[in-house]
């Protein structure tokens, strides 16, 4: 396991582990990358932070050579690296390594075969696997990365792909840690023992550049704090920095003081408890895909107005709880009412008709087209709307999404422009916001309205979903971040292996008691 | 004729070399995720240029000549696909009709004759053939090896996978799939080889569907080399029976004992097909 990498200049020396200089690079009109500088010191863990589409994911690629920078400067511990033939090979011979926010791992190899793929120990021209797979348990034993280097990817869990991943970067070497959104992926627990490794491993002298947008986190582990905007670095923020002083340095003041305005519980409670159910569940039972039970008896009732969070674990069931919602899973049992009236059985299209909206999990897969333009994912689900004697109605389609993208905020505001070419924050604006400005809408189901977006986008959907409840829609918030859900939800259900294992009033629902409930601790 | 003797098993053997060749090649192509209808237009470039080759030099010199014919038309299909990133199912039918036009225009040019060449020096006594099918085996037992066991298999096999992953270990994804194209040339020229020098000489649409045959057997092998030899030799049964059965029994008219094999490929792929897994990146463009 030792390469040219582990041979390079001694450690503690005062040369830093990675320092760029004006390094630029540009897509068409857009600067992703104007002379950025940055120095990470030996043995540190080094945040870079920024809105969706501030360049951070660009750099990180620059420096790991998976994207080619237009200019600048690359120094790795002390020796400068020729950014014009920079490759992903270069850099491992550097010793750096980078864990991609989409996981980098041939599922059907087996662990010991992920690593050393590229780099491939042999013996008599045959692969030899066993030395590595000791190696392998050896690094895991060092550092608090178990996992069994015999078994195949695909029969891993995110949080150990994450772990093959870092002894891939690990095995080869690496002194420096590239990390891109890494705790996106994980369950809240999972991203508490991620730390602890990044801990060992920055204490062991290695460093480590992780790119998030999630701001508690990086105060959390951060010993420096680099913030980006708009493809500049706005900031060096050292550690102890508060979540506050980060967010004013991204987005500007004016977002962050509605960032900081958006106190817990501050809705006013204005769900009429005496109305009729617009959405209501009794003992729902969804099937998994792959066998058992995804929603094991589920009921809840949802006035208008009213704002139901579900929290969870991903995988507990809340994917099938709203794809069965909005007619997208067969329902095994129990029944789905809609104004009372039971659309169990009722196609998606009917659903929709009967004023149910839907913002999916993924808004790549289910909410855009992300090859058509933003006039016509303006108007998905809502064709017959826009129609004239069998034609699409041009004008009036024009008309609709220009509306809609000034009423969202979608940037850049060119209903011409494919959905694919947004980032991801004003793809989700456009989701939500269409949703929203369904006529006769009564009820959503809503979920992850926030994922991968960056803190002013995620402000904005917030404050959109709010506008929505008050104006007497009902709201069913399926997320992962209990943030957002005690932020925007009367009360809290905490899904546990297909069932609401508690509601909790929102105001009342602590993280630790979340937590618990979330684990099954108090079960 | 005996149905279970000896001649019927070589006969089978004799069928099964150029299906065997070709799902070698297929598998190794597809494997590093490049789709491989192509294999038909390089069996039957590998055919014509040994019937060349053998009749200016001589059998020895007809094998060499097939191996390099398939590696041309593997070449020209590797840099439409891999080069230009065009769609691998259009491409590989598109080569093949260019093969079947260019062998045609060749044997005019050549031989001046619309459908057949003259007899060329071919596999005369049973050591010449007999050393053919003893290296068509050794040669998938060592694929199967190369492929599970060493280090350039591992690579092949992430390239089919997870191009992107093997690409961010420094891996050449290209040049991967490129030597992968290459070498299913070279094994699907071979078997054209066998297919003129079995026959002393080239026929006009001599290759007759084996590429798209070897391909069937080589999704029913489920993408390893030695279950698609032995989905081969099934096949090569089929086409043994087909050929015996249709000058011994009156039972059945002829053309429907003429259908057995390829009615065997369809049960094979409507049985197996569905339930083994292609490589996840098989036909996607890597790069570019």
């Amino acid at each position: 396991m030792t390469g040219p990498a582990a041979i390079g200049a001694g450690e503690g020396g005062e040369a830093a582990a990675l320092s760029l200089e004006g390094v630029t690079k540009r897509y068409g009109a857009l600067l992703a990358n104007d002379h950025v500088a940055l120095e990470v010191a030996a043995g540190q863990v080094h945040a870079i932070v920024g809105e969706n589409g501030a360049g951070k994911s660009t750099l990180l690629q620059i420096v790991y050579g998976t994207v080619a920078a237009d200019a600048g400067r690359l120094r790795v511990r002390g020796r400068d690296l020729d950014l014009a033939r920079h490759s992903p090979a270069t850099a491992i011979a550097a010793g750096l390594g980078m864990v991609h926010q989409h996981f980098m791992l041939v599922p059907t190899l087996r662990v010991v075969e992920n690593v050393v793929l590229g780099r491939e120990p042999r013996r008599r021209g045959r692969l030899d696997l066993d030395a590595a797979a000791a190696e392998i348990a050896a690094l895991g034993e060092r550092h608090g990365l178990r996992v069994d280097p015999w078994r195949r990817v695909e029969q891993l869990t995110v949080g150990e792909q994450q772990r093959v991943e870092l002894i891939k970067i690990l095995w080869r070497g690496a002194q420096t840690l590239l990390l891109d959104e890494p705790t996106a992926v994980l369950a809240p627990t999972e991203v508490g023992d991620l730390f602890a490794v990044l801990r060992s491993l920055a204490a062991a002298g290695k460093s480590v550049v992780l790119v998030s947008h999630k701001l508690d986190e990086v105060t959390a582990i951060a010993d420096a704090v680099t913030v980006m905007r708009h493809g500049r670095v706005v900031a060096r923020l050292a550690a102890g920095t508060s979540s506050a002083e980060i967010a004013s340095a991204m987005v500007g003041t004016d977002a962050a003081s509605q960032l900081t305005a958006a106190a817990p519980g501050a809705r006013p409670a204005t769900a009429s408890r005496q109305a009729a159910a617009v959405l209501a569940a009794r003992d729902l039972v969804v099937p998994r895909d792959g066998g058992g039970r995804g929603v094991d008896g589920v009921s809840f009732e949802l006035r208008p107005g009213e704002v139901l969070g579900v929290a969870g674990v991903q995988g507990n069931g809340q994917s099938e709880l709203a794809l069965a919602l909005a007619g997208l899973l067969p329902v095994r049992s129990g029944r789905v009412l809609l104004d009372g009236i039971d659309v169990t059985a009722a196609p998606t299209g009917e659903r929709l008709a009967r004023g149910l909206g839907q913002v999916p999990e993924d808004r790549l897969l289910r909410g855009l087209v992300p090859a058509f333009d933003l006039a016509e994912n303006a108007l998905l689900g809502r064709q017959p709307e826009f129609t004239a004697r069998g034609l699409l109605a041009r004008g009036r389609i024009a008309r609709h999404a220009a509306e809609l993208i000034a009423a969202s905020d979608v940037r850049p505001p060119d209903p011409s422009l494919p959905a694919a070419s947004l980032s991801g924050g004003n793809q989700q604006k456009l989701v939500v916001g269409r949703e929203l400005s369904r006529p006769g809408l009564r009820a959503l189901v809503c979920a992850e309205p926030t994922r991968g977006v960056d803190v002013a986008a995620a402000a904005g959907i917030h404050r959109r979903l709010r506008q929505a409840a008050d104006s007497g829609v009902a709201l069913l918030i399926i997320s992962t971040d209990l943030a957002e859900l005690r932020r925007l939800a009367d009360r809290i259900a905490v899904m546990y292996r297909g069932r609401f294992a508690a509601v909790l009033e929102a105001a009342q629902a602590s993280d630790r008691a979340l937590g618990q409930w979330m684990t099954g601790a108090t079960a | 004729m005996e149905l279970l003797g000896l001649a019927f098993a070589l006969q089978v053997l004799r069928i099964s070399v150029p299906y065997a060749l070709a799902a070698m090649g297929g598998t190794l192509s597809e494997r590093s995720g490049v789709v491989n209808l192509a294999l038909e237009g390089m069996l039957l470039g590998g055919a014509f240029s040994a019937t060349v080759g053998s009749f200016y030099g001589g059998a020895a010199a007809g094998v060499v000549a097939g191996a390099f014919g398939g590696l041309l038309v593997a070449a020209l299909y590797a840099w439409v696909v891999l080069r230009f990133g065009a769609d691998q199912i259009v491409a590989g039918v598109a080569i093949n009709l260019l093969a079947l036009g260019a062998t045609r225009y060749l044997l005019k040019l050549i031989f001046d004759s619309a459908s057949s060449s003259p007899s060329v020096p071919g596999f005369d006594g049973a050591g010449w053939a007999g050393l053919f099918i003893a290296l068509t085996a050794l040669c998938v037992v060592a694929i199967h090896g190369w492929l599970m066991l060493t280090p350039g298999g591992l690579r092949l096999r992430a390239v089919g996978d997870q191009p992107a992953a093997a690409h961010s270990l420094g891996v050449d994804v290209l040049a991967v799939r490129w030597r992968a194209v290459l070498a299913a040339g070279v094994l699907a020229g071979l078997g054209g080889a066998w297919l003129a020098l079995d026959n002393h000489g080239f026929v006009d649409r001599m290759s007759g569907g084996r590429g798209y045959i070897a391909i069937a057997a080589m999704i029913f092998g489920r993408w390893q080399p030695l279950t698609a030899t032995a989905a081969c030799l099934l096949f090569g049964l089929a086409d043994a029976l087909q050929l015996n059965l249709q000058t011994t029994t009156t039972l059945l008219p002829r053309e429907w004992v003429q259908m057995l094999p390829y009615v065997l490929t369809m049960v094979a792929l409507v049985g197996v097909a569905g339930r083994s897994r292609p490589p996840a990146a098989l036909g996607t463009p890597f790069g570019r």
